[in-house]
């Protein structure tokens, strides 16, 4: 049961969607699986346009987090509004009711995800891959679809790429066209999941370049999981840092990597840094 | 009586084309027809086990269960003799086709359980359909995984058609049988048998093979 001081002060955010919403809000979020408790009422925003890091230690629940904001996992207790809207469940006459399907796909549309292991459809060719969702879920021309599909190939420097197949294409280059896709379904929120835990450490620059230059040019509110600590510090603009499900220690990305607080932070820190 | 000719080249020349033609008018028939209704009602079945209410789910694992763990020639038979209108080639092509729908069924559950949690993560990520994730995703996959595993139980569905001798359908070995019986020599023809069953599902065999390499996705 979340305490009055927790619900208290905020104002009922399904009602007024309003410019100064957060892009993502947590309100006392719990998930378990079993008994197995990976976030105990967890608050915390994301506001539009921000950029932050999750890190931590695995199982921390940091990807947890991502899973939940994708509905890919449904939250056991509390509430998650996107930009204002209620993700899954709201808070209906003092209970705690699960949302239509129907509203779940409305607010999922404007959510993105890249997973760490790229999961492009093998069964399509990279164009296909990219226009699936735009054309089927957004009704998008598909003569306009393929030219934003090429595009964004463009973009992420895999223009000759567009009528392989997924399995013909190296990792790092699965993970380019899987950004692309994401990005071609026009998201408020991008929601990257470790993308570059699963591929060789020569080729992890070539995507992590792509994702700072998605940052510098658009305006999309991001939320990520990495290890990768040089990336988190020149993209993102907060670090919070998870352990045990929890906010353990939160700061601008020079402060958490050059002068945290906690202890915690600079035990993870130096072991991921390698110092 | 000429009991003393072991092989006789006459009755082979004699039985082969009766042989060809009852091959072709039934034997293929029942192959082809019951493989295409085991195909598309497995893949129903599998659909609905998976996703499909509760009580359907239910009556189709007890049909499936029952179905499996009875002889195909009871099944047969059962069925000749409980509707003695009907036609023993279509009774034929029902229960053979209803019979390999059971093995089908679990083909393709076994094909969609191995379409990757990813898979259907990415498609919820894209706000896919569930229909459409179903249609574009998960079943164009499963099938590529099944493919093999649906010829090679065409084959052992061509492989029990002598079966339907039972029910007197007039497949290659019944034809095969009776003129056996009227010359009173049956190892030409049922020889011929054989080599026909084997000169159609070994090339079969080798071509579900090459099909399988061909679908595999490289990994």
């Amino acid at each position: 049961m979340p305490s009055p001081t927790e619900t208290a002060p905020q104002p009922d955010p399904s009602t007024s969607p309003s410019a100064a919403e957060p892009a993502i809000r947590f309100d006392a979020v719990e998930k378990r699986f079993g008994d197995n408790v990976v976030l105990n009422g967890l608050d915390f925003q994301v506001a539009k346009g921000d950029r932050v890091t999750l890190i931590g230690p695995s199982g921390s629940g940091k990807t947890t987090i991502l899973r939940l904001v994708m509905t890919l996992e449904e939250a056991t207790g509390g509430y998650i509004y996107i930009d204002g809207e209620p993700l899954t469940h709201e808070l209906r006459d003092g209970k705690r009711v699960e949302l239509k399907e129907k509203h779940k796909n409305e607010v999922r549309k404007r959510i993105g995800m890249v997973f760490q292991q790229f999961n492009l459809f093998p069964n399509m060719t990279v164009m296909e891959n990219i226009i699936e969702a735009p054309v089927h879920v957004l009704k998008m021309e598909k003569a306009a679809a393929r030219a934003r599909a090429r595009e964004l190939l463009d973009q992420v420097g895999l223009a000759d790429k567009a009528d392989a197949h997924p399995t013909q294409l190296s990792g790092g280059q699965q993970q380019r066209v899987a950004i692309a896709r994401a990005l071609a379904m026009d998201p408020e929120i991008l929601l990257l999941d470790e993308v570059t835990s699963a591929l060789d450490p020569e080729i992890v620059g070539e995507v992590l370049n792509i994702l700072r230059t998605v940052a510098e040019t658009t305006d999309i509110t991001m939320l990520i999981v990495t290890h990768e600590m040089q990336f988190a510090r020149d993209v993102s603009n907060r670090v919070l840092m998870f352990d045990g499900g929890r906010i353990v220690e939160e700061a601008e990305p020079e402060v958490m990597f050059s002068a945290p607080t906690e202890q915690r932070t600079k035990d993870f820190l130096s072991a991921v840094l390698g110092d | 009586m000429n009991n003393v000719t072991l092989w006789s080249w006459d009755l082979v020349q004699q039985v082969f084309p009766d042989l060809i033609i009852a091959f072709l008018k039934g034997t293929l028939v029942v192959t082809v027809a019951g493989t295409v209704i085991a195909a598309i009602l497995g893949l129903a079945v599998a659909l609905a086990r998976r996703s499909g209410p509760l009580v359907v789910r239910g009556v189709l694992t007890a049909c499936v269960n029952f179905i499996r763990m009875t002889p195909i020639v009871i099944q047969l038979l059962f069925v000749y003799y409980m509707f003695p209108s009907l036609d023993p080639m279509f009774i034929g092509i029902g229960i053979f086709g209803i019979h390999y729908t059971t093995y089908m069924a679990e083909v393709y559950r076994a094909g969609i359980e191995d379409v990757p949690p990813g898979q259907w993560e990415a498609a919820t990520a894209l706000s896919m359909s569930r229909g459409r994730t179903w249609t574009a995703v998960v079943i164009p996959q499963a099938l590529r995984s099944t493919i093999p595993a649906l010829g090679n139980y065409a084959i052992s569905l061509f492989k029990d058609t002598p079966f339907l001798i039972a029910i007197s359908v007039l497949e290659m070995v019944n034809v095969g049988w009776t003129f056996g019986g009227n010359h009173f020599h049956y190892v030409e023809s049922l020889t011929l048998c054989g080599l026909i069953f084997l000169a159609a599902s070994y090339p079969t065999s080798l071509l579900v093979r090459r099909l399988e390499k061909r679908l595999a996705f490289a990994h």
